[in-house]
Order: structure tokens, then sequence, then C-alpha cells
């Protein structure tokens, strides 16, 4: 077992410095910074004092290693924009991400779980067919149109919900939160429901197939033949069941959910991290770009380590693999 | 972790955020800014969005009227006592935010601190290099030296806003950030700034000047056009800046609504490769075989007739719907060193077709036509019309447009022969695009720093130089004007037009539109 968790351990360090170096390479290839960050009315010196000051004259691979020297000591380097930390910046924005991220899934499991349970029981009744034709549009609209509409809908022609912004905030463990004012959960209302109606298309899918499935087990006919309540055999026998790719699936989405909710952000004004990605890219603010794909990189992995040890503490399998190697 | 500076705000947002009906709406407005802000430090990075924050907050010795002409800000006055010795004669009585009085040494103060603002990627040295020295003759009278005779001070000075030493010394970015020395002698104080976000003001009532409307005025950042557009039809904001063309007929329809425009400094045109005597990336000839010999746009009758090709009056009317003028030149009508006769080039397919036969191309050429698809009002689609324009004139043109991040670099390395670049002239004079845009590429004397084209005329060299020189106003706008004469006749650029700027706002507010695209709340007030 410690082998085991070593050598992924190992493993995982491995994936993120190939990553930081990608990364590095790739931002850096983009072109210089200084180009777009300096005003037109600077001069030749003045551009080059720019690109002294900011460590652009440089090397790559002596930028390479001062990055990691600094990143060992929990330094990202700082914003060429705002001239603060880029791991503070990324930090300060995430709360809003989080918050709308699990709102989004939160809304994808109440929606999706049930009219995906009503589908699967009911394949053939016109309601299911209106659900998976609907599940569908769900998978292939644009979010960036939907979003628009949605403003549209609710915000200009209805007058109901905030069409931008984060609205009221209050504090919870020392961190603004929107959820906790009725005015935060307005402007929440519209982003979350963008952010998650891809995830419900999904969830609906993947419970409805499950459900089919396990509609023709043994022990769900076994069940039924020993005269269980249709209620019963439903929400305990086939249910459970179903819950672990659901689960699963769910569990992995949100990882892309905080780490690309890009395109809601900008359309809501939402200030999170990815309107702060989107900014940055905008104006090449390479230590905030690569800060973010670093702690993106970093979840990922943690995420994935911590899956694989939950495999090895749930099936004995993968153990005795390891013992084998 | 949020920046409050005060309880008190915190309680306001949640009326600001609704859009503050009823009797809220004579004490506060909300505006709608389309780029965000990313510093409170007035000396951290010369950007617009930044230095309309910088005009809100704090102030400089000279200010710009809403057209960009120099008025006395915290100087009253300015004069030159010989041609590289100015004097400024301050305004009394002027108080900073926390109480303290503004003199002479605060001037002496905020220029030795503008070159060492540590990390900045664009700084504003440029505006205070020129001096050389500083002499306080008294608490309300300053003198500055400069190396050479520099003209140019009184607007270089406009773009320098003045700090306290009191309260400055020493002071970070992070600490303007913050909000701990937010603190400036401007119409509004900081109350919170939020990044990426919104910043919240509150009215300072010692303000020596003009009293602005509102007593709080928040400016939320929505870079998304059509966000922005719905924020304002929602009534989440009171006003927004930059409205997109493709929304400007729909909100000038709607009773709800009104539009304040002006005409900008900033004018859209195209730069040509200039550099190269052969081979000139984008170029092939009629057939698509690069052309080895010559470079047509070497040719002045070629570029006349590239410029004749186009008709700008249809750009401004379709593409840009009528938010654009046809330009001849810089800078719009009304503007110092404006040269009267000098209009724009009216379109003229035949002439344009006589000119290319004339120039050695009657079965014309290839030409690829480069452009930003997100940085100025519809570029993609401004170069795709040109691009239809100039095929239908014999020079078959291939349009490539790109994300500006990516553009920029590209078009810094030379790798255009043709393409769409804007400037504004800040200073609302043209010495500014003349010395960046036309005079010949100079590293050491900091000519032609955009200079992408390469374009390179020993007699602008000379009335540019000539004019930097001329302390006289008078003097030198007739030279100024003479430069300009000879770069467009040359057609050493291609103008095509001059943007104007767009705001629009809930009936019952009335702003003064701004020339220099700045956003700032004490231009807007309750209509009568």
């Amino acid at each position: 077992m410690t082998v085991y968790l070593l050598r992924r351990l190992f493993q995982a360090f491995g994936v993120v410095v190939a990553m930081s170096v990608l990364v590095f390479v790739g931002v850096y290839g983009i072109g210089n910074p200084v180009d777009i960050l300096i005003s037109p009315d600077a001069d030749q010196m003045e551009r080059e004092r720019a690109i002294r000051a900011l460590g652009l004259d440089r090397p790559l691979w002596e930028q390479y290693v001062w990055f990691v020297a600094n990143a060992l000591q929990g330094d990202l380097g700082r914003s060429f924009a705002y001239n603060e930390p880029a791991l503070q910046l990324i930090l300060q924005r995430m709360p809003a991400t989080l918050e709308l991220a699990f709102a989004a899934m939160i809304l994808a499991v109440a929606i999706g779980l049930p009219l995906g349970l009503y589908a699967g029981l009911h394949p053939h009744s016109p309601a299911s067919k209106a659900i998976m034709a609907g599940s569908i549009l769900g998978f292939s609209l644009p979010t960036f149109w939907v979003g628009l509409m949605l403003i549209m809908l609710f915000a200009v022609h209805l007058g109901w919900l905030p069409s931008n912004g984060r609205g009221a905030t209050a504090e919870f463990l020392g961190v603004q939160w929107s959820f906790l004012t009725a005015n935060g959960l307005a402007h929440l209302a519209m982003p979350a429901f963008n952010l998650a109606l891809f995830k419900i298309s999904l969830v609906i899918r993947l419970t409805r197939a499950g459900v089919r499935e396990a509609m023709l087990m043994d022990y769900v006919k076994f069940a039924r033949a020993k005269g269980l309540s249709p209620r019963r055999v439903t929400f305990v026998h086939v249910l459970k069941n179903i819950l672990i790719p659901v689960v699963t699936v769910t569990g992995l989405e949100l990882g892309g959910t905080i780490a690309f909710s890009v395109v809601t952000e900008t359309v809501f004004s939402w200030p999170g991290m990815g309107k702060l990605i989107i900014d940055s890219i905008n104006r090449l603010d390479r230590p905030v770009m690569v800060a973010y794909l670093m702690i993106i990189v970093l979840m990922f992995v943690v995420i994935n380590l911590l899956v694989d040890i939950l495999y090895t503490v749930l099936d004995p399998r993968v153990r005795i693999e390891g013992k084998a190697a | 972790m949020r920046f409050s500076l005060r309880k008190a705000a915190l309680a306001a947002v949640p009326a600001l955020a609704l859009g503050a009906a009823g009797a809220a709406q004579a004490q506060s407005i909300t505006i709608a800014v389309e780029a965000p802000i990313t510093s409170v430090d007035p000396h951290f990075h010369n950007l617009s969005p930044n230095n309309g924050l910088a005009d809100v907050i704090f102030g400089a010795l000279v200010n710009y009227d809403e057209r960009v002409r120099p008025q006395p800000g915290l100087a009253v006055s300015w004069r030159a006592v010989d041609d590289t010795t100015w004097e400024f004669r301050l305004r009394p009585s002027v108080r900073f935010h926390n109480g303290n009085p503004f003199t002479a040494e605060d001037v002496a103060f905020t220029l030795a601190r503008v070159p060492t603002v540590p990390n900045s990627p664009s700084s504003f040295a440029t505006f205070t290099r020129p001096i050389v020295g500083v002499e306080i003759l008294d608490p309300l009278t300053i003198r500055f030296r400069t190396a050479a005779p520099y003209p140019l001070i009184v607007t270089d000075l406009a773009s320098v806003r003045i700090l306290n030493r009191a309260t400055h010394e020493g002071a970070t970015t992070e600490d303007f950030n913050s909000g701990r020395v937010a603190i400036g002698a401007g119409p509004y104080r900081l109350v919170a700034f939020r990044q990426g976000d919104r910043v919240e003001l509150e009215r300072f009532d010692g303000y020596w000047g003009e009293r602005p409307a509102y007593q709080r005025a928040t400016l939320r950042m929505i870079t998304n056009n059509a966000a922005r557009t719905a924020a304002l039809l929602a009534g989440d904001v009171d006003a927004i800046a930059a409205v997109p063309t493709s929304d400007l007929a729909r909100l000038r329809a709607d009773q709800r609504f009104v539009i304040s425009e002006a005409d900008s400094v900033r004018l859209i045109y195209l730069a040509l490769d200039h550099s190269r005597d052969a081979n000139s990336p984008g170029i092939q000839d009629a057939e698509g075989r690069p052309i080895t010999d010559r470079n047509p746009l070497r040719d002045v009758r070629v570029r006349r007739a590239l410029s004749m090709a186009i008709d700008r009056a249809a750009i401004s009317q379709r593409v840009m719907e009528g938010t654009s003028i046809p330009a001849g030149q810089f800078l719009p009508e009304g503007t110092y060193a404006y040269v009267p006769e000098l209009r724009p080039t009216p379109f003229d397919l035949e002439g344009a077709r006589r000119l290319l036969a004339e120039a050695g191309y009657p079965n014309g050429f290839r030409i690829t036509l480069a452009g930003p698809n997100d940085r100025y009002v519809n570029d993609a689609r401004i170069i795709q019309a040109i691009g239809q324009m100039w095929t239908r004139a014999g020079v078959r043109t291939a349009v490539e447009a790109m994300p500006w991040t990516a553009y920029v670099p590209r078009s810094d390395r030379q790798e255009f022969s043709a393409f769409l670049y804007g400037w504004g002239s800040a200073s609302g004079e043209p010495s500014s695009p003349l010395r960046a845009l036309v005079a010949t590429f100079n590293r050491e004397r900091g000519m032609g720093p955009s200079n992408r084209g390469r374009y390179s005329n020993p007699e602008v060299d000379r009335l540019l130089e000539e004019a930097l020189r001329t302390v006289d106003d008078a003097a030198r706008e007739r030279i100024l004007q003479q430069a300009i004469r000879v770069v467009f006749e040359d057609v050493g650029i291609i103008p095509i037009h001059i943007q104007k700027n767009i705001w629009a706002m809930r009936r019952g507010i009335a702003h003064v539109a701004r020339a220099d695209e700045l956003t700032r709340p004490q231009d807007f007030r309750p209509a009568n």
C-alpha cells in the first residue's frame, strides 16, 4: 500500500512538473506581454525599460528556473497588470467561482435526477420524450447564447432578476458569499442555471440510462416479485445502484466547472476566477495565466490522486495488483 | 477578501446593486465601463481606464476639457520664462481628501515618485523625463527646467496626477489598491476598489472645483458588450460607456434612454510596409507570384490608389452605423493644428485603376490586409469591407483578422504589408501621432516607436523636430500643419475614420461626452 501510494505521488509530481514546462513554454510562445501592456505613447527606451523591469529580457530557461525557485517557496509571481501576487489575486476570486460552481452542481442534481428518473421509469410517455428532447438542447445550445437569452428574458423583459454582477454579499468564515443574502441569491440564480444547463442534461441522460438498465436486473425483478411497493423499488433498489456513476461523473464535472466557467462568468460579469483568467489572457498577464493553470493542474492531480486512493480502499484488486508490481 | 474602507459602504451595496429606485436616484449613479480598471495607483500603469479613475480621485496641474484642450487644474496658470524654463502658479487653498493642504512640495514629490514605481508595465516617466530640474520659488510657485526647449510640457503634465508628500511617502501600488492611501485632490474619494468588479466612490465635499451632482458613484466593469447593454435595459446600471454599434439603433428608438456622443481623438488607419525594397510579405503579382524586384507600396501612386479605392462614407454608414467620421488626417476638425483643406480622399474607383496602371500594375496585384478582431470598434468588419473595395479596384485582397494579443507581436515583427491600427492622441494635438506613427524609426531619439510600417520622410522628420523645439504655440501650429500636409500628400499612412465615443443612459440623466474616451462620474448630472 505504501509503495503504491509513493508511486502514485511520484507520478503526480511528474505530471505537475511536465505541465509547468508545457504551460510556461505555451504562454511564452504567445508573444511579448509588454507589446500589449505598454501605452502606445511610450517610446522605444520606455519599452525596453518595461521589458527589463518585468524580467522579460532574460532567456526562457532562466525565467523558468526563477519561476520554479519562487514557486517552491509558494510565490507564483506578480501580476503584470495589478502588481499583486498572482496567487493572492486568484484566491481572492476563488470563493465567487466556488459558489457558482457548487450552486450549478446542486441545480444539476436537483433538477436532473428527478427528471432522469421519471424518463427512465416511463420511457414511452410524451413527458419523457419532451425531457429527452430538452436535454439535447441543453447539450447543444452554446452557453454564451443561452446566457444572453436568459438575461433578455428574466432581466430585461420580465425584470425579475438582476442582469449581472454578484450583488450583496455576507461574510462567513472570513469570506464574502452571495448565497447568504436574498439579493445575492437573486444575482446567483441566472448564472448558476446557465452553468448548470449542460450538467442537468448530463445527469438526466445518465440517470435515465441507469434506470432503464437497472429495471431489467434480476434484483429489481425479485424485489417486485417479493411484492415491495413500486416506491420502495424505485428509491431504494434502483436509485441506490444508479447513483454510483452519477456521483462519479458529477464529481469529475465539478472540477471542470470550477476551472472553466469562463463563458458564464464573462456573460454575467461574475467576478470569479474565470473572468480573471480571460481578462489576463486578453492582456497577456503571464504570471496570472501560469499561476491559474498551475493551480488547476494541481487541483486535478489532487482529485485524481484522491480517487485512486479511494479505489484502493474500496477495491481490493487494485491493492493486490500494486503488491504484485 | 474584499477591500472595504467603511462599514457604511457595505450597507450601501444593496441599494446600488438594485439600481437604487426612487428618491435615491438623484443621490447615486451606477455607470458600466467597458474595460477593467487594473489599479488605483495613478503612476502604475498608463492605461486609459486607470487614467479615467485617476481623473476622478486625483488631480493634475493641467486638466483637459471635454475636447482635450488644456485647462487650469491644480495649476491656475503657467508660462515659459525662457525656452527651457517653465513657471507654474499653483491653485491656493486646495486640500487633499484627508485635509492636507496642496503645495509645490507635493508637485516636486510627485515628479520624483513617477519614475520609481516598481514593476510598472507602462510607466508615466515618459511625461516627466524631459524635466531635468525642479525649483520651488514659494509654496504656490514652481519652476521646471528642461534640457532642451520642450513645448509639450503642458500637455505632458496633464497625465501626471499629483500626490501628497505627507501621505504618499513610501506608498506602494498595493497601498493604493487597498484604499489606504487612495487620497487625492479630485472630486470623488475612493470607498472600495474591487478588482475586476467595481469601484465605489463618494463625493469629496472639499473639492476645489465644480461640485459633482451625485453623492455616490459606482463604476461597474462590464467588459462584454451585450451584457453591458442588457444591464442598462434591465435597469441595473444608470449609464453605460462604449455602446456597441449594433445596439445603438435600438437604444435611440427607446424612449427610456438617451445617447450622448462626442467625436473622439482616435484615428483608425492603415499602415503600409515601407521598409522593404521587394518581397513584401503579403504581396504577390496578379498571378500570385511574389514580386521580387520591387515593393509596390513604395510607389506613392499605388498608395494613393489604395486610399482612393476606399469608400469611407460607406464604411462610416454601413459598418459603423454612423458612429465615425471619414478622416483625411490625424485629428478631427476643431483640434490644434487641424489642416482645413486636407479632406478625406474621395472614393474614386476609376481614378484608382488609372493610377495603378500608371504605376505599372494594369492588372493590379495581390495583397493581404491584416487587422485585429477584438480591439477597435468593428475592426474585423472594417478590413473586410476595405478588402472588397480594393479587390474591386483590381488589388485582390485577402483579409486576415486575429486577436489583438496575436496581432501586436506579429505587426511589431513587421510580418504584414498592409494592416489596420488605431491611434488615440491622448494629448489632443498632432505631435503625438507624428512622433509615434510617421517619424523615422529611431530608438536613440525615441522617434517612430509605433511606426510599424517604417515610413520615413526626411521632410517630416525635419518639420517635426522644428515643431518640438518651438515654444510659441502659433508658430508651432503652422509647422505641425505643414508636417501633416507632407505626410498625407505622400500617403504615409491611409486614414480611414475618426471614431465617435458613445454613451447611453436613462432618460433624466445628462452627460458631457468626452473626446478622450474617459468615463468619469463628475460628467454626469440629473437633467433639468
